[in-house]
């Protein structure tokens, strides 16, 4: 995984809440068998009418807009388990999503690809959207080890588990460490085995 | 200390903790299927790591499969390919996989309570958000990402920060004609689909004690629908009845002492809870979804509420509804009864009963997806079959089929379809689709009008 330290870029202002992993990545794109080519397909019914042209309504292909940084409403990544919407956005080259709820098994996904998911109040949320929709060559600055978000109407921290931040700023991830771990889980399942099945 | 039914399944996994960071939880059973294992595998090779517990994984070919002709080759290629390649890593790696075909394939959340896999007071993982099913058992059981299915490969574990917990009570009796599916998609009305985000949650009271082994299952299935990782009911008699002889269940002298500590999980009185939300059967009605998340549910008579918020407004656009107007009588062509959340013995005898002696309207297209191999031959023994045939249904192959739509069972651009299961997201369906989430009961009696109706039972 690539390491993350800090992050300034322009970014992209998708107001919409409730975004489910289906909108992320729809199903129909599932059918690859390795993590490449997601990025493509990122927001896809979305992005593209049913002609195939791309939907100039859409803010994604709105040439004013663009940048690592994905401003996204409340309850982003609902639904589905599917990692390929984090692949996808990975791929899309979004490095860092701001929004101001995630839910649960996107958030560990996003984290597990390097892409940094940034919880902020509400209020700071609308502020920003704000802004960066009416100013898109702004930038914001994400600076991890600090936990905080700089914007040009605010800074604000937040927050992220130790560990996870750890992994991030090192670029490290949860498989070698549980693998550094097998010998304490068989003297784990030893102990355990109550019964078989 | 008094502790909830998830303390003690989840204490009793941990393996270690990290100093202010994730515990290591100990994962008993390890679902895989086709869609969400191949990077994963591939993860373990990349790293020449070898599978930590095969014996403890168990696979099936299910999201990505065709629902006829499943004695041919499969035509589409990536997802020929997409199969080879879970019959290929389960062989090189010693997993067991009920391929396409096989007597005990199935959905993934259907086979593996139907074979007694699924147990109380395990931990239960595989790479789909409605794992969540399995806690009908009292077991904690939980979606993941493939990162995580490389992780339980991997280890048998997985790093996690302990959820908080939420109790959520509904007391009464359901009314005639009110079904497990229409709780909880009132449940999840009433709370919303981000109320359960960060919490694991138990469902007490005696709506559910009285509730079948298959009710609890769709109740725990749409937990995720709320955000809730996992959904769990206390394990009791009718739990232990309906594990009883099955396949993996423990058998003699096992069975009892199992028991007999399945009989230690429920939660102690007094136990304290983050969070607690009471609801009274008797408020509960049939429901339908009219918007493109789970939460967005009225009961079938009444009116789509005045919100004005900009999500709203974009989510009833899309679904071609107007606020302050019913849904009774809105023509329906499709109805799809199956997925993980209503493709059980159980959902299709409902469906049956109703159905038996009637004919669907003309212009609706009635699909009925069996969950599993075992469902698809009971509903033959029972003589479903032959009703559905009458009533002009079509019976098709076990798999998640138009649920999420991964396969050919897409419902056309613009058609709404009155389905069973779990999600109304834009799209699901097929591009374009407009999904009203809705019981068995409610499907089958839209079939039979074509149009959405509010049933009454004889």
């Amino acid at each position: 995984m690539q390491k993350f330290l800090t992050l300034t870029d322009t970014a992209v202002p998708l107001t919409v809440e409730n975004v489910d992993t289906d909108q992320i990545i729809p199903a129909r794109f599932l059918k690859s068998t390795d993590k490449q080519g997601f990025g493509d397909h990122v927001f896809y019914d979305w992005r593209f009418n049913k002609d195939g042209s791309k939907n100039t309504s859409f803010v994604l292909n709105n040439p004013m807009y663009s940048g690592q940084i994905l401003i996204a409403g409340d309850n982003f990544g609902c639904g589905s388990s599917r990692e390929h919407a984090a692949w996808a956005l990975a791929g899309y080259n979004f490095k860092v999503i701001i929004s101001s709820y995630f839910a649960d098994i996107f958030k560990g996904n996003a984290l597990n690809n390097g892409v940094l998911p940034i919880q902020v109040p509400p209020e700071f949320l609308e502020k920003i959207f704000t802004h960066y929709i009416q100013n898109p060559n702004s930038k914001i600055t994400i600076d991890l080890e600090q936990q905080l978000v700089k914007t040009e109407v605010g800074k604000i921290q937040f927050e992220i588990d130790a560990y996870k931040k750890m992994c991030m700023i090192n670029g490290y991830d949860d498989i070698d460490f549980l693998l550094s771990k097998r010998d304490q889980i068989k003297t784990y399942e030893d102990k355990t085995r109550t019964y078989s099945n | 200390m008094k502790r909830t039914l998830f303390d003690k399944v989840w204490n009793a996994h941990v393996v270690d903790a990290i100093e202010n960071g994730p515990q290591i939880l100990y994962v008993d059973k390890h679902l895989i299927h086709e869609v969400t294992s191949p990077q994963a595998f591939k993860e373990l090779e990349d790293r020449n790591v070898d599978i930590f517990r095969p014996d403890q994984t168990l696979a099936t070919a299910d999201h990505n499969t065709p629902t006829v002709d499943q004695h041919l080759p499969v035509k589409d290629e990536l997802s020929r390919k997409q199969l080879d390649m879970l019959t290929h890593n389960c062989e090189k790696n010693g997993i067991e996989l009920f391929g396409l075909g096989h007597e005990n394939n199935g959905i993934v959340h259907i086979i593996a309570p139907e074979l007694g896999v699924t147990q109380p007071g395990m931990t239960i993982v595989c790479g789909d958000s409605h794992t969540s099913t399995h806690g009908a058992f009292g077991a904690i059981a939980f979606g993941i990402g493939t990162s995580q299915v490389a992780q339980v490969f991997a280890s048998q574990s997985l790093l996690l920060d302990k959820p908080k917990k939420m109790r959520i009570l509904v007391q009464g009796t359901l009314k005639q004609g009110v079904l497990p599916k229409d709780v909880i998609l009132y449940i999840i009305a009433k709370l919303g689909t981000n109320s359960g985000t960060g919490y694991f949650c138990e469902y007490a009271g005696n709506v559910f004690e009285n509730m079948s082994m298959e009710g609890r299952m769709t109740v725990c299935n749409m937990s995720i629908e709320m955000g809730a990782r996992g959904g769990m009911i206390a394990p009791d008699e009718t739990t232990f009845t309906y594990i009883k002889d099955r396949l993996h269940a423990p058998k003699g002298e096992a069975f009892v002492n199992a028991v007999e500590y399945w009989k230690t999980l429920p939660t102690d009185d007094g136990a304290d809870f983050d969070k607690e939300h009471i609801f009274y059967a008797e408020d509960i009605e049939p429901m339908l979804t009219f918007g493109t998340n789970p939460g967005m549910g009225i009961k079938i008579s009444d009116s789509i509420p005045e919100v004005e918020e900009a999500s709203f407004n974009k989510s009833l656009n899309y679904m071609g509804f107007q606020k302050g107007k019913s849904l009774l009588d809105t023509p329906i062509n499709y109805v799809f009864i199956g997925s993980c959340t209503n493709s059980r013995i159980e959902d299709f005898r409902v469906a049956a009963e109703y159905v038996k002696g009637k004919q669907k309207a003309d212009h609706v297209n009635a699909w009925l997806v069996p969950g599993s191999q075992r469902v698809a031959k009971q509903i033959k023994n029972e003589g479903l079959d032959v009703i559905f045939k009458a009533s002009g249904f079509e019976l098709r192959q076990p798999g998640c089929s138009a649920c999420l739509a991964m396969n050919d069972d897409k419902i056309p651009e613009g058609e709404y379809c009155v389905s069973t299961s779990n999600r109304n997201f834009e799209g699901r369906q097929g591009p374009g689709s407009r999904t009203i989430l809705a019981s068995p009961l409610t499907a089958a009696s839209v079939a039979i009008e074509g149009k959405i109706i509010e049933y009454k039972l004889d």
